[in-house]
């Protein structure tokens, strides 16, 4: 690990001052960082440890959502009676990332900002473009059984691995930072020509919270994770759903699938092809593959388009 | 021959349990507290060529940093051309080799300036795949440890040619990796005449010393090696490994206690591994299912620098009786690690075949697989005609059919569904050999009435502290809290390494005869060697035996693999502790699991190393992939064994637990997967 | 596509800072190189060997301590960042020279086998079933918060045993959690 300089900010602004630095990265729960320096991946000369702002709460706001501080950690957030009542998708997929020890400490916003876990990625004694761009990207005809389907690059295949994120998708929710408000679907970009940049943020850019709007659909709403060994395990592929139905007719619907892209992925195709359809497995078949037809898989990962497939059937079937 | 047990048979708690639950049991690398420095190992980031040239300038400049050894700097060792020949040469084998060191007052220099020692490299083209049909295979003059490599009776082509039904499948397995949860670590102190300690995380303390000692050129008189506790091996601890050599050459040159752990990642590539194999199994049967000839034919990988070959096949030649057999194993030396023992060699990767075969064969008979067994089931050894010391197979099989609810199974595959989940069961045999080795040992009477046995014996967590402490007190007659068992020392003498499921037998025979000496001769210390009671053995087939059952539920949309029960059943003559004993067949069916399920190394041909190198991405069980899980032991009496009549249970659990897995899986699904692992994306792609 | 050329980097020297933490009861305050884990502070510097280094990245569990009466991963815990916490380890699970009921529960069920994972497992199942008894939901609870295999295996995936006592800890787990 490289020597670097720790600071703890007292407020917001005084971290994004510290952050302005050129090598300096801000410090959540350090469950991913510290796991990269660890591996040279990251190399910071100065940590801005933001866990003792004032964004450890969760708040109702004025229109009935909830503010989820960035600080918030991940099984606090899971563990929050409004969440699990309001948008149970939420703490179902916390709940489903990573380890009970690691939930504990991972903050809200470290969960967004984690990277792949590629493994070109991960060893620095391997080409990788994300890591260092130019060198080439080994997993595009090598080991990647579990990366991307949709909306991968040549330059880069890697997937997005957070459980949260796929929920916080398909609720609509926004990411309020230090200079302003996105659409979280807005937050992590697709590969391109630049897979260096996960996000859009830009350098000592800091998140401070994430919305979520009302969404009386989330009430009943679902995460469901595929994953080779039954816990403590990335998403092969996962759905995060939410599903009202009246009269045998969907009324309103929320998807998102983890697993198969860069970013967590808004089936919006598949929502257009709901809205207002038939509430049957034929419908959901319908849409899946309406959303699907945009993968492209790689040699060998095409099973993720079935697998992905079946699972929006199920997991929309058991919510109707 | 045997004494009245009190203590043999009883479920005894763990000896050293108190010390592992509370933290106090030292681990090698936390023998140490003060004045050591740290050696963090530097790998090569090509898989052949030579190394052009160490800049080790930006880590010796570094405060703190004490020295970098490499092949520009270091002294020579007696090794050469071997995995623990560090340095001695400017040739890299394979990617990930140990070709410098860095040694620094703190752990954090010490990994930070490993990446500041920049090494070029003359790069050579490798070769790192197994192939069926590789241009460079080879027929190793023996297989390990001492097997004939190829074995013929009988005319087998023949017999296929004329058999009524036959079976002719390939199963693969990948490089599996032993990971024991303590990465392999040693900490080195030499003393100032030329001595050296080494606290070691080693399943043999005894022959340690002698490799070490021979490596480093120093008379073994002056080499100890210690190891009271040693977090887990299956088998990766029984050589002596890179850190341990490591070690003591930076602390000859820092002249200060040097330890050193490799990391988990470093652990897949100079710690040994398991062989990928690929094996042709080819059966013969009459129409009522009587095998008329086996076939196995192995092929397998070694490295450039050291010879290791699985002996996978040598199942075949005791298994079932069949007139006609030829057994055969084919070897190529790839530019990898050196593959080592992984618990079970040989009879792990050899059942999986041969029993996934046998229920091939069971499937095209439309006959029970249990019962295709017992119309197998030899009298003697097919291959070298002695009487079994005991075999208890048929048995292991019908008490496990019982218990598991196997009557009336009625194998439809695909009829038992629940939503999407398919249900299934499967069995498979399951065995190893019951060894014996030469060990010494001491019994000592103290002046308060109690006793001390000492013997460099290992508890790898195989609970081997505290079957020896039972073996010892039924010997000498006493409660078992009367006597102290020390272990874990090569000062204690000759023994030999945790490995073969002998343990028991080897070092509790020696244990016994020195503790019933000591009673016999009335004095206060006796010392044995138990050479003469391991040969003079008479001439049989022994072997332990078990029945593995396994009921899977798979996802047919999604591909996975769940197990909601697992049952062995084994036959293993005495058992010394029942509670210890369930735990290790327990652990070692759960490592049959994730054979089965979950684990790969997964090579990139292009880079030649395991890109899945942690435990993030090698999947090793989890609680939540181990559902209802048991072991029995059924009594056996086996007279042919030695003073306790114990077979060993080490390695047993893991032989056949895959194979039932598969066959499980076949019997749900109707899909015959002949690679391991069934890895999720291989069984979606197989349903979709 | 070509092999990542290592970094050409100049050494730059190790910043040091002052941290203040309490251990098993005990106020410690030490100087240290910012890149210290709590789990390396514990078995270098402190002696407490007790929680142990498998994979030093957050893949095992054998180094959970509990911090602030919650369960972590030490190895990845920077002591810099922790400053006036309070860290309990195996070693101070035992209050006042009696063992924990989880301590007798492991022994009795034989819920270990070469121990290393052992410490690790022992403060995860102290803080989990803290966590179990204050009503935190898991990836398998439907419904009310209650104790059982299930949930004890699914809580507890975070610390791997290769050993396989997995069916032993459970029980041990089930016992002392009762």
């Amino acid at each position: 690990m490289r020597p670097f300089r720790y600071e703890r900010a007292a407020d917001a602004a005084g971290a994004v001052e510290l952050a302005a630095a050129p090598e300096a990265m801000f410090l959540g729960g350090g469950t991913n960082l510290v796991d990269l320096m660890r591996l040279g991946v990251e190399r910071p000369a100065l940590l801005v440890d933001v866990t003792k702002l004032d964004d450890g709460r969760i708040d109702e706001t004025p229109d009935g959502g909830l503010r989820i501080g960035a600080g918030v950690r991940n099984s606090d957030l899971a563990g929050d009676t409004r969440v699990r009542e309001r948008y149970p998708v939420l703490s179902a997929a916390v709940l489903h990332g990573a380890s009970g020890q690691l939930r504990n400490v991972a903050t809200t916003g470290g969960n967004l900002l984690q990277r792949t876990r590629c493994a070109y990625f991960q060893d620095v004694t391997k080409p990788c473009n994300k890591r260092d761009p130019g060198s080439g990207c080994p997993a595009r005809e090598g080991e990647h059984h579990n990366l991307a389907i949709i909306g991968w690059s040549d330059a880069c295949v890697a997937t997005h691995p957070s459980d949260m994120a796929v929920a916080l998708a398909a609720l609509d929710a926004s990411v309020e930072t230090s200079t302003r408000s996105l659409p979280l679907l807005d937050l992590h970009r697709l590969p391109g020509e630049e897979p260096e940049r996960d996000t859009v943020l830009d350098h000592g850019e800091l998140i401070r919270a994430v919305h979520l709007p009302p969404l009386p659909v989330a009430r009943r709403s679902r995460y469901v994770k595929v994953r080779e060994r039954a816990s403590f395990s990335f998403a092969v592929v996962s759905v995060a759903a939410a599903l009202h139905v009246e009269d045998g007719t969907v009324a309103d619907i929320r998807l998102a699938l983890g697993g198969v892209a860069h970013k967590p992925w808004r089936a919006e195709r598949a929502e257009e092809a709901l809205r207002g359809a038939a509430a049957s497995a034929e419908s959901f078949a319908r849409a899946a593959d309406a959303e699907l037809a945009q993968a492209r898989p790689l040699r060998e990962n095409a099973y993720k388009v079935p697998v992905a497939r079946n699972l929006i059937i199920r997991t929309l079937s058991e919510l109707a | 021959m045997s004494v009245a047990s009190r203590s043999i048979g009883a479920a005894l708690d763990r000896i050293e349990g108190r010390e592992k639950v509370s933290g106090e049991a030292l681990y090698a690398y936390e023998h140490v507290r003060e004045g050591a420095a740290y050696a963090t190992p530097v790998q090569s980031t090509v898989a052949k060529g030579r190394i052009g040239s160490v800049d080790a300038s930006a880590a010796l400049a570094v405060p703190g940093v004490l020295a970098v050894l490499s092949c520009e700097n270091t002294p020579p060792l007696e090794a050469r051309d071997e995995e623990l020949a560090l340095f001695q040469s400017d040739r890299v084998s394979y990617r990930g080799q140990i070709v410098a060191a860095v040694v620094a007052e703190t752990y954090e220099l010490a990994r930070y300036a490993e990446r500041l020692v920049r090494i070029a490299y003359d790069e050579e083209p490798h070769d790192v795949e197994l192939l069926a049909d590789h241009p460079r295979l080879y027929k190793p003059e023996q297989v390990n440890p001492s097997y004939e490599t190829d074995t013929e009776q009988g005319d087998p082509d023949a017999a296929l040619a004329d058999a009524h039904v036959t079976v002719d499948a390939t199963y693969e397995t990948p490089s599996f990796h032993n990971n024991p949860m303590e990465p392999h670590a040693s900490t080195a102190v030499w003393d100032g005449d030329g001595g050296l300690t080494i606290y070691d995380s080693t399943q043999g303390s005894a022959p340690a010393r002698g490799t070490i000692a021979r490596v480093l050129g120093v008379d073994a008189e002056r080499v100890r090696v210690v190891a009271p506790h040693v977090g887990g091996g299956f088998g990766s601890k029984g050589d002596v490994r890179p850190q341990a050599i490591l070690a003591a050459m930076a602390a000859q040159v820092v002249r200060r206690p040097v330890k050193c752990a490799v990391t988990r990642q470093q652990m897949f590539d100079v710690t040994g591994y398991r062989t990928p194999t690929i094996q042709r199994l080819r059966l013969g049967a009459d129409r009522d299912g009587a095998l008329t000839a086996i076939v196995h034919d192995v092929v397998e990988q070694t490295s450039r620098l050291e010879e290791f070959a699985e002996q996978t096949a040598v199942v075949t030649r005791m298994m079932y009786a069949a007139p006609n057999r030829r057994t055969t194993h084919r070897l190529v030396a790839l530019d990898v690690p050196t593959p080592s023992w992984m618990r079970a060699p040989g009879e792990c990767p050899g059942m999986y075949a041969l029993e996934s075969a046998l229920d091939e064969l069971a499937v095209e008979l439309e006959l029970d697989p249990i019962e295709l067994r017992v119309r197998n089931e030899p009298d003697v050894d097919p291959e070298s005609g002695h009487a079994f010391s005991s075999r208890n197979l048929v048995a292991c099989l019908r008490e496990g059919a019982e218990r598991f609810g196997w009557k009336g199974r009625n194998s439809a595959p695909g009829a038992r569904r629940d939503g999407p989940w398919l249900g299934g069961t499967g069995v498979a045999a399951s065995t190893y050999p019951a060894r014996m080795r030469p060990s010494e040992a001491l019994a000592r009477r103290e002046p308060d009435g109690r006793f001390v046995v000492r013997i460099a014996a290992a508890d790898i967590g195989t609970g081997a502290r505290t079957v020896l402490t039972q073996i010892a007190a039924d010997a000498l007659d006493v409660e078992p809290a009367r006597v102290r068992v020390e272990i874990g020392d090569s000062a204690f003498g000759q023994a030999p390494v945790a490995g073969g499921s002998a343990g028991t037998a080897s070092w509790g025979t020696a244990v016994h005869l020195a503790c019933r000496r000591l009673v016999e001769s009335g004095g206060h210390e006796a010392r044995v060697d138990s050479e003469s009671a391991v040969e003079e053995r008479e001439p049989y087939s022994r072997h332990a035996f078990g029945a593995q059952f396994v009921e899977v539920r798979v996802n047919a949309e999604t591909g996975e693999i769940r197990v909601p029960r697992a049952l062995g059943v084994f036959a293993a003559g005495t058992i010394v502790n029942a509670k210890t004993a369930r735990s290790q067949l327990i652990g070692g069916m759960t490592m049959g699991l994730g054979m089965a399920l979950l684990e790969e190394g997964i090579l990139d041909p292009r880079f030649g190393d395991v890109v899945n190198h942690d435990l993030a991405q090698y999947h090793v069980p989890v609680y939540a992939d181990v559902e209802e899980i048991d072991a029995v032991c059924i009594d056996e009496d086996d007279p042919h064994l030695n003073p306790l009549g114990a077979k060993g249970i080490g390695e047993i659990g893991i032989v056949g637990t895959a194979a039932a897995v598969a066959n499980a899986v076949y019997d749900a699904t109707g899909i015959r997967f002949r690679r391991l692992p069934l890895r999720l994306d291989r069984v979606a792609q197989a349903l979709a | 596509m070509h092999d990542a050329p290592t970094p050409a980097v100049t050494p730059e020297p190790p910043a040091f800072t002052e941290v203040a933490l309490r251990v098993n009861g005990v106020e410690h305050t030490l100087t240290i190189d910012t890149r210290t884990s709590l789990l390396d502070l514990l078995r270098e510097r402190l002696g407490a060997t007790g929680a142990k280094k498998g994979c030093d990245h957050g893949q095992c569990g054998a180094c959970t301590v509990l911090i602030d009466g919650r369960r972590a991963n030490s190895c990845l815990a920077l002591v810099v960042a922790y400053a006036h916490s309070d860290v309990v380890t195996v070693e101070g699970l035992a209050a006042g020279g009696e063992p924990h009921a989880l301590q007798r529960a492991f022994v009795e069920h034989d819920a270990f086998q070469c121990g290393y994972c052992t410490p690790g497992q022992l403060c995860s199942a102290a803080g989990m079933l803290d966590e179990l008894r204050a009503g935190r939901p898991s990836a398998v609870t439907d419904g009310e918060v209650a104790l059982s295999a299930e949930e004890v295996r699914e809580r507890m995936s975070g610390n791997i045993c290769r050993c396989g006592a997995y069916p032993n800890l459970v029980r041990a787990i089930l016992e002392a959690g009762a």
